[in-house]
């Protein structure tokens, strides 16, 4: 189930870029510059009250001008909908806004988004790298990293054969 | 004279020989400074392989940072490469201790993507498996969580009805940890006679097994003060941080993805949400037994309505032929390896699902491209997202309490890494 979207993209009208429904949800995309107002908006909202933050991921698309797509999905707890949000990034400007301050929950999701494509986030309280080890080259997640990984492990001193 | 660090001294010291004039007051020395302890990640009590940094300020945390990705194997990357049949062992490893429930929630996100519709039978039964895992993985919990805070007899207790819970799955499907159990468009096997007079057998038994737990320490006063109060968390903190399952549920929010989005026949039995009050570890506890009491009910219902049919959909280029026919017949073993190695295209498009498995909510993004494997797969693992609640839980407390603090969770590091 998810929201009646028609007051949600008059108030956003500028920002909102298309809207989708398929499989019963609803997805948003928005200006990567508007996104964290939007969110607000969706989390302050008696009509929206999205108070519960479900996942954060990023796909990538190497051929597109805009290459990564930055996918947030909310639920709220006292309406039982759901909401998916998308922004675009360029890989030259790599950066988006954190939502941590609005959903604490979103500080993990986006240490884990940072270590598997790659993309920073503008006052995240701690931007680090939370699977890989802080010394990792490369994005794991990015299409273009190899499946085999980069070579890191064949660096390792104590490991036979080398 | 310039003081020393632990000013104030009691009586006459002298350091390198030279002689230091006494203050007039009298106070005990102290030492003041803040202490790093690393926690894990092979303590026994780490649930596999986490690791904390803990701030300490004499026992108080004042700081935990969890250091996580000791266990990450790129499940999400491994899983870009292969098709969706392929997938579904993958699953197994995230959440080991309760691998069914990922299967299930693995195979009805790509059921969404592709609008399969399952037959009547093998929705009863995956309901019914689900529970039983329910039940095996809250066993497991207890009986972790009570030999962690150092009581021994409830995991030899709670691990018993484990044990006769898996050995059912071993009948079932012919494996007790990574089961595979489920399938696109329903199930490997059948439920039999003999595994359905020993559920009956067992739920008949288990009200009794529950009340002994709760003998050994509903009343224990170390039970009760190592858990209560302890790892506190409000209902619109839990919220906010994302927290889902008996970790929410505790602080008395009521989200329960069975009841909110009814899938299986969830909405077809008599059951209730059991909800917390304080939001801390003892309440999560009889949460999770009262949701073992739910679980046993549904499980009596699902026997009882259980209808007969297939247990397979009717779409041989999603499905498995019948593995008998594959043994016999050139044209069910062709299609059999068709589906097996070259697997199915999935339209294009995308779709988040979201399971109650035990430890809250499992949830699958999968975004399809066309072809027979997701262009990408997220998990959502509810263990990796209580993590995130850690430090906020932690502060204030003893370090004695820690153990107390992610045992509170239900984690297991395969589902938090990946």
């Amino acid at each position: 189930m998810y929201p009646d979207s028609k007051h949600l993209t008059e108030k956003f009208q500028n920002s909102i870029q298309e809207i989708k429904s398929s499989y019963g949800e609803l997805t948003l995309s928005v200006k990567k510059e508007e996104l964290v107002s939007l969110c607000h908006y969706l989390h302050d909202d008696p009509e929206m009250s999205f108070d519960h933050i479900t996942d954060i991921c990023s796909l990538d698309f190497p051929e597109d001008e805009e290459r990564f797509e930055m996918v947030y999905m909310f639920y709220s707890i006292p309406w039982k909908h759901r909401i998916r949000i998308k922004a675009r990034i360029s890989e030259e400007d790599c950066t988006i806004d954190s939502i941590s301050s609005i959903w604490k929950g979103a500080n993990f999701m986006e240490r884990e988004v940072y270590d598997m494509m790659g993309i920073r986030f503008n006052h995240h309280p701690d931007m680090r790298r939370i699977m890989m080890p802080e010394d990792f080259e490369g994005y794991p997640l990015r299409k273009d990293f190899p499946t085999e990984g980069k070579g890191w492990r064949s660096t390792f001193e104590f490991l036979p054969g080398r | 004279m310039a003081g020393i660090k632990g000013d104030n001294v009691t009586k006459e010291v002298a350091i390198g020989g030279q002689h230091i004039e006494t203050p007039h007051e009298t106070r005990p020395v102290l030492r003041r400074e803040e202490f790093l302890l690393n926690m894990g990640p092979q303590h026994p009590s780490t649930h596999g392989v986490l690791r904390v940094v803990l701030d300490l300020e004499g026992e108080r945390i004042v700081k935990a940072t969890p250091d996580l990705g000791y266990l990450h194997r790129g499940v999400e990357k491994l899983a870009e490469l292969e098709t969706y049949n392929q997938i579904i062992p993958l699953t197994d490893r995230l959440d080991y201790v309760c691998s069914m429930t990922n299967n299930y929630a693995f195979v009805r996100s790509v059921e969404k993507l592709l609008e399969l519709q399952i037959p009547e039978r093998a929705e009863y039964i995956r309901t019914l498996v689900a529970e039983m895992m329910r039940i095996s993985g809250h066993l497991f919990w207890l009986g972790t969580q009570a030999l962690d805070i150092g009581a021994m007899t409830v995991f030899f207790f709670t691990f018993r009805e484990r044990e006769e819970i898996l050995d059912m799955f071993e009948e079932l499907c012919g494996a007790r940890l990574t089961m595979t159990y489920y399938r696109i468009g329903g199930l490997d096997r059948d439920l039999t006679e003999g595994i359905i007079a020993r559920l009956k057998k067992f739920i008949k038994e288990f009200p009794k097994k529950i009340k002994e737990y709760n003998t050994l320490i509903q009343n224990n006063r170390i039970w009760i003060s190592r858990t209560r109060d302890v790892a506190v968390i409000s209902g619109k903190d839990a919220v906010n941080f994302g927290l889902t399952g008996p970790s929410l549920r505790g602080s008395g929010v009521n989200y329960d993805i069975r009841k909110d989005e009814p899938y299986g026949v969830y909405d077809r039995l008599d059951w209730e949400v059991p909800l917390g009050q304080n939001g801390d570890t003892y309440d999560r506890y009889w949460i999770r037994i009262l949701e073992m009491v739910q679980s046993a009910r549904m499980i009596e219902q699902i026997l009882d309505k259980l209808p007969s049919g297939p247990i397979l959909a009717d779409h041989p280029m999603v499905v498995l032929p019948k593995k008998d026919l594959v043994m016999s017949d050139m044209e069910s073993l062709i299609h059999h390896f068709l589906v097996a190695s070259k697997g199915f295209d999935a339209p294009k498009g995308e779709v988040y699902c979201g399971t109650e498995v035990p430890k809250g909510e499992l949830g699958f993004y999968i975004y399809s491209t066309g072809g027979n494997r997701p262009y990408r797969l997220k998990i959502r693992p509810p263990s990796f997202i209580h993590m995130g609640a850690f430090d906020y839980m932690a502060r204030g407390y003893m370090i004695s309490d820690i153990i107390t603090i992610f045992g509170t969770y239900d984690i297991v590091m395969g589902e938090c890494d990946r």
